[in-house]
């Protein structure tokens, strides 16, 4: 039981400390960089609690895959020399209302969390759920996304989907003058349609017309 | 007392799995210093040549010696780089390397962690192998690695879609992310038989995913001088290259898990089970690298469309189909594991 706190204290120091970082640090790059951290600790911490599941696809999804679409945008954008001045610039002062708003409602709700989870403990207690060792924790999901949730799973993939689709046509541009390569045309090209073959009389030559 | 008798059993068990770890990663290290002796004996097998044949009988130190020279050489930083992440981004590439080999079952009782989500473990892992890449390109700070860090972010995204649904369509039929499980539901037929296609999608997106020709555009030498690693010397270099050859022993044994039985002999008769299941394991994941070491000698190197063409509109749509078609089958005929 000592090994595990020490290890739940560890990672959750960890997870703080980076999740401090994205915001603090100055080279933007480095900031997702923390984030990733971050994201690895978290799983840590789903491992620790039993939910190897959630874990690994925390890593997969967020890890492998968001957050290198995440650093390709910050490296391709070169923000990485861009000083932070979010306080000293007036041109940028605007933002801090909006930020303060988001972070106060953010605050609220995890005030009305916490709070419940003192009022009464047994409402939000995760450390007495039952988890079986028999069955996988996969299993149980599948379980129960694929047939109390499935609408509601369904629903979440068409919105994803859509979203996919309206961020395709948003940033689509059809150019012109574009040689495309045709697999199709490539092979079935014939010798006939391809080469000619010209007797070229002496000392005349020939004219082509392409 | 009591704390010390705690103290002894947390230490036994530390030394105990200190034990085995060693056991594991020593011999995959050497067998990563004389793979890539194989694998340029096979290459110049293929193009008649000699390849190396010096250093010991038949060449077989060569890595070693190569290594040597790796460790004399000094470790050159650029001055305009970032020397954390630069010096970090070889260090990642072997360490994720080395660590998704705890999951790996070399027979029915040797494995490290025998862990319920080894198959997906794996597959983040490998997921992570990019960062060593992108970190590398990006803190070089120089145009070349950049360029390469940038194809095979694109590159490794790209293709572990389709490996990840290739997986789904071995874990329909076996019920289980237990690699263990995975191989024993081969027991009566390997899954090469009734999922040919995918292997075949398997081993190349297997290829695409470690950077292999013919599609390692990150370290294209015609355009990109070295990709990632031109900034690269010494230990670090070689740090690089030791992790790259460990990924693709990697990929040879899931390949071979997956759908070669992983240790399982191919027939359950007598003079087959004298073999102990560790070297049938070990033969397979021979037979698959030297395909990877073929494949390098005989085809030319893909252009950089073509290799999204491939694996967005033809293996993903491909490996989806196919996963209809498994799970419908096995939903007619009643086979579904688990029920």
């Amino acid at each position: 039981m000592i090994a595990h706190s020490i290890f739940f204290y560890f990672f959750s120091l960890i997870a703080i400390v980076s999740a401090i970082m994205v915001t603090a640090s100055r080279n933007t790059v480095h900031s997702v960089f923390f984030l990733i951290l971050d994201f690895i600790s978290i799983s840590c911490l789903f491992i620790m609690i039993g939910a190897e599941f959630l874990g690994m696809i925390m890593l997969i999804v967020y890890v492998g895959a968001v957050a290198v679409l995440f650093l390709f945008v910050v490296m391709m954008l070169n923000v990485a020399q861009q000083k932070n001045e979010w306080f000293s610039s007036e041109k940028n002062s605007t933002h801090i209302p909006i930020g303060l708003l988001v972070s106060l409602i953010i605050f609220l709700e995890l005030i009305v969390v916490v709070g419940g989870w003192k009022h009464k403990p047994e409402i939000l207690n995760s450390s007495t759920l039952a988890i079986s060792k028999e069955i996988t924790n996969t299993h149980l999901i599948g379980n129960i996304l694929y047939t109390d949730y499935i609408h509601l799973f369904q629903i979440s993939g068409m919105i994803l989907l859509v979203a996919m689709i309206g961020a395709i046509i948003l940033t689509f541009k059809k150019r012109d003058g574009l040689k495309r390569q045709s697999y199709l045309k490539q092979i079935s090209r014939e010798r006939a349609e391809g080469v000619e073959v010209i007797k070229v009389k002496n000392k005349e030559g020939i004219k082509f017309d392409v | 007392m009591e704390l010390k008798d705690k103290m002894i059993e947390y230490l036994f068990i530390f030394f105990n799995q200190t034990y085995k770890i060693l056991l594991l990663l020593v011999p995959v290290l050497v067998s990563v210093a004389m793979i890539v002796w194989l694998d340029r004996r096979v290459w110049a097998f293929v193009q008649k040549r000699r390849g190396p044949n010096v250093v010991g009988p038949f060449g077989l130190l060569q890595s070693l010696a190569d290594a040597l020279k790796y460790i004399f050489k000094e470790i050159i930083v650029p001055a305009s780089s970032n020397k954390i992440i630069f010096i970090l981004a070889p260090v990642i590439t072997m360490t994720l390397a080395l660590i998704s080999w705890a999951v790996i079952p070399f027979s029915d009782s040797f494995v490290i962690a025998n862990i319920n989500v080894g198959i997906l473990y794996i597959f983040a892992v490998s997921s992570l192998g990019v960062y060593g890449i992108i970190m590398g390109g990006w803190a070089s700070n120089s145009k070349y690695p950049f360029l390469g860090a940038i194809r095979s972010a694109a590159q490794m995204v790209s293709y572990e879609v389709s490996i990840g649904v290739i997986i789904i369509n071995v874990l329909l039929c076996v019920g289980s992310l237990n690699l263990s499980d995975i191989v024993k539901a081969q027991e009566n037929m390997w899954f090469i038989i009734p999922l040919f296609p995918m292997f075949v999608v398997f081993f190349i997106s297997a290829l695409a995913e470690t950077n292999r020709p013919p599609f390692d555009l990150p370290e294209a030498e015609a355009e990109l001088v070295a990709g990632y690693q031109t900034e690269y010397s010494g230990m670090m270099y070689a740090m690089f290259w030791l992790g790259e050859y460990a990924n693709i022993l990697l990929m040879c044994s899931l390949g071979s898990i997956l759908f070669l039985g992983g240790w399982l002999s191919p027939i359950d008769l007598y003079p087959f089970t004298i073999i102990p299941a560790p070297l049938w394991f070990i033969f397979k994941i021979l037979i698959l690298f030297i395909l990877f070491a073929l494949v390098k000698a005989i085809v030319p190197r893909y252009r950089y469309d073509q290799l999204m063409r491939l694996g967005w509109k033809i293996f993903l749509p491909f490996s989806l189909l196919w996963v209809v078609i498994t799970s419908s089958y096995l939903f007619y005929f009643d086979l579904l594991p688990g029920n």
